[in-house]
């Protein structure tokens, strides 16, 4: 039997980051593994927003392994034949510092741990956490590979399953209604391509989202993101409207769609797939979130439920990275005390609650609910697809003008439908 | 059901090690079980398919660990657990 001050279990942004910290503080931290090396179980989209998280970790940013700042942000609402896109892009996005990056977690995830041993951060990768040590009532460690390993905490960082979080009583299996699942490509590219078919210099990068028929009119959408010499392609949907069929598909059909459309297939010709992945993402919003601490541990990042959908952004990173780093800081609090029950490490809370983290989680607390609709994913994209075909269509004869064009299509029942609509986005 | 022909191809390109036992079973007894069906269409490998007697099957080589069958399913229906330490999908992007 071995003890440490502290055990995190699962090397992803959340675990790094709160041994990254702890190691930082000269507490004794190990980190547990299942994959490979770290990354090697973790998948994003995916884009990192670094602006909340910054400051939190002031050395790490300068040589991190990012992949491209982004400089165009696009979105494209896409209906049978036909798509729509709206494009942000100028040189303001390309001055430092720069607020988002692309990125490939086992590239990332693998670097930021060896900062973290750096900083005296122990890790034991292919060891996977199978539960946790519990007396009177409190967590004391973890069983791991068939060893017994002893801690003052634990910080459960075993993502958005937490099967650990389950054992330790903390929660139930989630609801199908509070999660989505993100599935992608990876498709290598020649650099020089991309920044041709992008419209980007050097390092410059794009985010592309797209809404519409790329679900099937689901909750979801399709991404897209440009690495610095691969593109990252996939599909996000809510796993209960996969589930629910009508139009009944299977989830991997979705992505096969998508990439032959040819708006799509233009980007990625030439292109090479090299790897396959997908994830589980939690997306029930502070609704679904539970308890996030108890004697003796404290759960971060997606095992925490830290991920938020609303529309135009989807973020999880930042709030693993922050919540690691909190939950570090209320570890410490309560060393000093040398208490580690709930009642001590309830100083996560506090630190969560402000933070940026939960300002977000309480500001859009209506996003899931909003944006479940099918109206914004199957209805508006056709309407808007309708109206753009009549207002551009150049017939042989005479043209309508264009206010009545427009104007068929606005009923006094879809006046007040979209009425209703607007009434709940006001809410987000 | 459409065709998931490329999904083969597509899994080939990514790491699997191989783990001693399987680490999501369908329970015994479950393999009919209506929430069973919901497993084909979310699983983003394809891995669950519908036999002709009704029943859910599972294959698990493939498996990208990504957790949408616990979710869809539940617990009653399926023994659900990560491989072993260094063992299944080992991400080279992610």
């Amino acid at each position: 039997m071995e003890k440490f001050d502290v055990i995190v279990a699962g090397a992803g942004l959340a675990g790094l980051a709160a041994a990254y910290t702890l190691a930082q503080e000269g507490v004794e931290v190990l980190v547990i593994e299942k994959g490979d090396y770290p990354g090697a179980k973790n998948v994003t989209g995916g884009r990192l927003y670094v602006n909340p998280v910054r400051e939190l970790f002031p050395d790490l940013w300068k040589k991190a392994p990012l992949e491209r700042f982004i400089t165009r942000e696009g979105a494209s609402i896409m209906a049978g034949e036909r798509s729509i896109n709206v494009e942000y892009c100028g040189s303001e996005l390309s001055q430092e510092p720069y607020q988002s990056y692309s990125i490939l977690r086992a590239k990332f995830d693998r670097w930021f741990a060896k900062q973290a041993e750096r900083k005296g951060a122990m890790l034991v990768s292919k060891s996977r956490v199978d539960d946790v040590i519990i007396e009177n009532d409190q967590v004391v460690g973890v069983w791991a590979g068939g060893d017994e390993l002893r801690a003052d905490a634990v910080v459960a960082c075993d993502g958005v399953l937490s099967l650990l979080a389950e054992k330790a009583g903390l929660r139930k299996p989630g609801n199908p209604h509070d999660y989505a699942v993100g599935f992608k490509e990876v498709i290598e590219l020649d650099s020089t391509l991309i920044e041709e078919r992008f419209g980007l210099e050097g390092n410059e990068g794009a985010a592309r989202l797209f809404m519409g028929e790329v679900t099937r009119g689901k909750f979801g959408g399709g991404f897209l993101y440009t690495n610095k010499d691969s593109l990252s392609l996939g599909i996000v949907v809510g796993i209960k409207d996969l589930m629910e069929g009508s139009p009944a598909v299977q989830a991997p059909i979705l992505l096969d769609e998508f990439k032959q459309r040819p708006e799509i297939a233009r980007l990625i010709k030439g292109g090479e797939s090299v790897e396959y992945s997908a994830h589980v993402i939690p997306e029930g919003g502070l609704k679904a979130i539970g308890k996030l601490y108890g004697n003796g541990i404290l759960l971060a990042g997606d095992a925490a439920g830290l991920a938020l959908n609303i529309g135009v952004t989807v973020r999880g990173m930042e709030y693993a990275l922050a919540s690691g780093y909190y939950a570090a800081q209320a570890v410490l609090q309560a060393k000093e005390k040398e208490d580690f029950t709930a009642g001590s490490l309830s100083g996560y809370e506090k630190l969560l609650n402000d933070s940026f983290i939960m300002k977000d989680f309480a500001a859009f607390k209506e996003a899931p609910a909003v944006l479940d609709s099918s109206r914004f994913f199957k209805h508006y994209p056709e309407l808007l697809g309708n109206i753009m075909k009549d207002v551009y269509e150049v017939p042989a004869g005479p043209k309508d003008r264009l206010y009545p064009t427009i104007k068929k299509y606005l009923t006094l029942k879809e006046m007040w439908s979209m009425a209703g609509d607007m009434r709940r986005v006001m809410k987000i | 059901m459409s065709e998931l022909g490329g999904l083969k191809a597509k899994l080939g390109l990514d790491v699997f090690k191989h783990d001693s036992e399987p680490h999501i079973r369908i329970k015994p007894g479950m393999e009919k079980d209506p929430r069973l069906k919901a497993a084909v269409l979310v699983c983003p490998a394809g891995l669950y398919a519908e036999n002709d007697s009704g029943e859910v099957e599972l294959t698990i080589d493939g498996c990208l660990e990504c957790g949408t069958c616990r979710i869809a399913c539940g617990t009653e229906v399926l023994e659900w657990n990560y491989p072993t330490g260094g063992a299944g999908v080992q991400f080279r992007f992610g």
